[in-house]
């Protein structure tokens, strides 16, 4: 046969051999990445999509520490039952700045991506502490430790100017300002004007109904209270952008 | 003439002590890197994993100044022979060790993520919950167990159908050693919650960095293996080996870019976000199974189940066709990973027609290795390791058949999210990874231990059934708990409405999460038994036991079927 002729020439040569074999498997990698850069489609624009504000941020960094990912996704498809269940399917647009992205694959507990504003703050505390004082079927491990621990505040500005390197539009001032801010955010009394400008739409309480500290559980729940809250995708406009939509 | 012969040892004995010295110093530089590094960490986590590099530090720093043997005293506890073969084996030996210790750790941790689901009171917050664990299973047994085989096998097969020594036997080493402290960051990193939660690439910067260089490393020795080869011929099995080492080079290193916070941290975020991370990952995550879970096992298939059934491969032609167009479809499988998902509708398309593509070179590979037994399925009969073999070529082919499926459009609607996933995996793995693992240590320990034999065969036979009822009760129960789920989630009820609640899904799956339980306890006692079984066949002991087969030679029932003309 002539093939398997020509193909001793690669069997007996390790260099050509590796060659071919890269040049095999580059092919496929490139043709489907590659244009997620600048096919301009690829992440329709929407209002409302604003960076994490540094509290929320740190919430984020735990659920990722934690691995909540391996259980829970962050991606409603768009099926009558799902958007029924969850909400309004999930835009690329709302993980823009999700360094690294959660969607999940698996849902032993239910989607979260947008579990924002679903339950009162009270309930996600209660829930996060013992699961299965508010689910009896709940399977989910307890994370009361959450709540005894204070949150971390080092390295809060450089985790932000980290982020602005990867590409979220982080302003100085956010970075200068990221301690500063995270207290402001679980802090009632705390003057939120100038956050609330910078990050529209933050939410400013005390999550983890402990006033005196700023734990864990305050950044969690800051984060799970503003999953999939952002983007109004109901408004007329979003439907517009939606109904207009070519090539997805 | 006395003068010049003690002269020439006290230089060699200088020169030995130069050596030692350095190496000490390199070992002592390490340590106090690590110690500093931990002394001035920026969070908990990196401190703990300083820590952990100067214990190992310091280790090496006492075996090389004390110059106490240990090379030698672990070389008398494990048996390890004298290698007077052409071939160079330590590395291969410590690497089927390895995975023996490390199957036992990888499936211990699904066991134990298994009853977490099924009684969530056995989760012990915050180090032993579920979402810490999980990543220490996955990688336990893809990376440890797998990958050490996966090594370990590489080396002794390069060797052998090369005719040549290993190339660079101290870099080997290092390949081995290296790999394994990956291991350990990685492994001891998720309890502490050290993750980049990116589904199995969650080892944080510095530990992909420094598996970069053990891979790199690796990829040396083998390539250096076969430059020096005295074959003129690369072998089949090598062409997989070496497809496998580069493309897991440049999944790794392209999914793992990602900036520090800190080089003092652990912490750090990826340069992609959202959609571009996702397919990434992905195209990462999915080619895992490909260029870890599948190609390098095909390659163990191509030296052992020739090897144990004595016949040649079947098909020459056919490893050429499957080998080249398996590689090339499996990188653009990914994006089914997110169907129906905000990815682009061009990518998944894409991606759902290659991996129905793919069927055809995953069964090109499995028809090779079941056909190769041509004259001599008898021994399926008699030779309980063939029989493994035979196993985990029929799951592969039903894996890979099943993947495809799972990959077209609408049976993903269903599937997605649901445990028909994690059934689907388990048999791909328990049943293809797990049995051609077990059969090649099978076939491995005698030969590297110089045994006559196994100390049983009977129970390489008992090994095989507890696996295989294992993962029967595995799949099936995963299977069912999946469609349920997917049903479940899309039911409405006569009124219009969703009939159940998410939490009623969840008490749904309570009985089909204790039977996974108790196949994946099956699948844990079948390694346990190899476990000693490899132990005693390394202490040189057999077992007194009559032979699997004994049926007497029958002249009148053992004549072939003559074939009788219709009348």
């Amino acid at each position: 046969m002539k093939f398997t002729e020509q193909h001793k020439k690669l069997e007996r040569n390790v260099t050509l051999l590796a060659i071919f074999a890269f040049i095999a498997v580059a092919i496929g990698g490139t043709v489907e990445i590659a244009p997620l850069f600048w096919i301009d489609n690829t992440i329709e624009k929407v209002k409302g999509m604003r960076p994490y504000t540094p509290l929320e941020q740190a919430g984020r960094d735990i659920y990722v520490r934690e691995g909540c990912y391996v259980c829970h996704s962050q991606m409603i498809r768009p099926f009558r039952d799902e958007v029924e269940r969850y909400g309004h399917y999930s835009l690329a647009a709302e993980s823009m700045y999700d360094h690294p992205f959660q969607w999940g694959s698996e849902r032993t507990g239910p989607d979260l991506a947008r579990v924002g504003g679903r339950y009162s703050d009270a309930w996600h505390v209660q829930h996060l502490r013992d699961p299965r004082s508010v689910v009896p079927q709940s399977i989910m491990p307890t994370y009361a430790f959450l709540a005894e621990t204070d949150l971390d505040l080092n390295d809060a500005s450089a985790k932000l100017r980290t982020l602005r390197d990867v590409g979220v539009p982080y302003s100085d001032k956010d970075i200068a300002n990221a301690v500063l801010d995270m207290r402001a955010q679980a802090d009632p009394m705390a003057d939120a004007k100038d956050l609330m400008k910078r990050y529209p739409k933050a939410q400013q309480r005390d999550f983890d109904g402990n006033p005196g500290r700023l734990t864990e559980m305050d950044a969690l729940v800051a984060y799970l209270q503003v999953l999939g809250t952002m983007v109004d995708v109901d408004a007329a406009a979003a439907q517009e952008d939606l109904a207009s939509e070519r090539g997805r | 003439m006395d003068g010049g012969a003690s002269e020439r040892p006290g230089k060699q004995g200088f020169e030995f002590m130069e050596a030692i010295l350095t190496r000490a110093g390199l070992w002592f530089g390490a340590m106090v890197l690590a110690v500093l590094a931990s002394a001035y960490a920026h969070d908990s986590g990196f401190a703990a994993q300083m820590l952990l590099l100067a214990v190992v530090a310091l280790a090496g720093l006492w075996i090389s100044a004390a110059k106490a043997d240990v090379g030698a005293v672990a070389s008398g506890i494990l048996r390890i022979p004298a290698d007077p073969s052409k071939y160079d084996d330590d590395p291969v030996r410590w690497g089927v060790l390895a995975t023996v210790f490390w199957a036992i750790v990888g499936m211990a941790a699904g066991l134990l993520i298994a009853c977490q689901l099924a009684w969530p009171q056995l989760n012990m917050e915050p180090y032993f919950n579920f979402g810490r664990l999980r990543p220490l299973h996955t990688s336990g047994v893809v990376f440890a167990f797998g990958g050490n085989i996966l090594i370990a096998s590489s080396f002794y097969v390069v060797q052998r159908t090369c005719r040549a020594r290993l190339a660079f036997p101290g870099v080997a080493r290092f390949v081995f050693w290296g790999y394994q402290l990956f291991l350990v960051l990685a492994a001891s990193g998720y309890l502490l919650g050290i993750t980049q939660s990116r589904e199995y690439a969650e080892p944080e910067w510095y530990v992909d960095i420094w598996l970069t260089v053990v891979w790199l490393a690796y990829l040396a020795v083998f390539v250096g293996t076969l430059v020096k080869r005295t074959e003129p011929h690369i072998y089949v099995a090598n062409w997989f080996y070496l497809s496998f080492i580069l493309t897991i080079a440049l999944l790794h290193v392209v999914n793992n870019l990602a900036v520090p916070v800190s080089f003092l941290g652990s912490k750090s975020y990826s340069l992609f976000s959202g959609v571009q991370d996702a397919l990434t990952q992905w195209w990462y995550g999915h080619n895992a199974v490909a260029f870890f879970l599948t190609v390098p096992f095909l390659a163990m298939m191509y030296y052992f189940v020739p090897k144990q059934a004595e016949r040649p491969i079947y098909s020459y032609r056919l490893s050429i066709l499957h080998f080249w167009s398996l590689i090339f479809l499996y990188i653009w499988a990914g994006p089914h990973h997110l169907l129906y998902t905000a990815l682009p509708d061009w990518a998944q398309t894409l991606g759902m027609v290659f991996s129905i593509m793919l069927w055809m070179p995953s069964w090109g590979g499995m028809i090779n290795g079941l056909m190769t037994l041509n004259g001599a399925w008898d021994k399926v009969r008699t030779d309980p390791i063939i029989r493994m073999m035979v196993m985990a070529l029929a799951f592969y082919g039903m894996a890979t058949f099943e993947g495809p499926m799972l990959s077209i459009k609408t049976v993903n609607a269903l599937s997605h999210y649901t445990n028909w996933t994690i059934g689907h995996v388990h048999a791909g793995a328990l049943g293809w990874n797990g049995m051609i693992s077990f059969a090649a240590i099978y076939f491995l320990v005698p030969r590297l231990w110089h045994r006559e034999r196994l100390y049983s065969l009977r129970w390489v036979n008992w090994h095989f059934w507890t696996a295989t009822v294992g993962i029967v009760f595995y799949a099936a129960s995963m299977w069912t708990a999946g469609i349920t789920q997917g049903l479940m989630w899309r039911e409405y009820g006569v009124d219009g409405y969703l009939v159940n609640s998410f939490a009623d899904t969840v008490a749904a799956l309570h009985p089909m999460y204790i039977l996974r339980a108790f196949g994946g306890t099956l699948y844990l006692a079948g390694a346990v038994l190899m476990v000693a079984n490899v132990w005693l066949t390394i202490l040189g002991r057999q077992r007194a036991e009559k032979p699997m087969h004994q049926a007497a030679y029958n002249p009148v029932a053992d004549r072939p079927i003559v074939a009788v003309p219709a009348e």
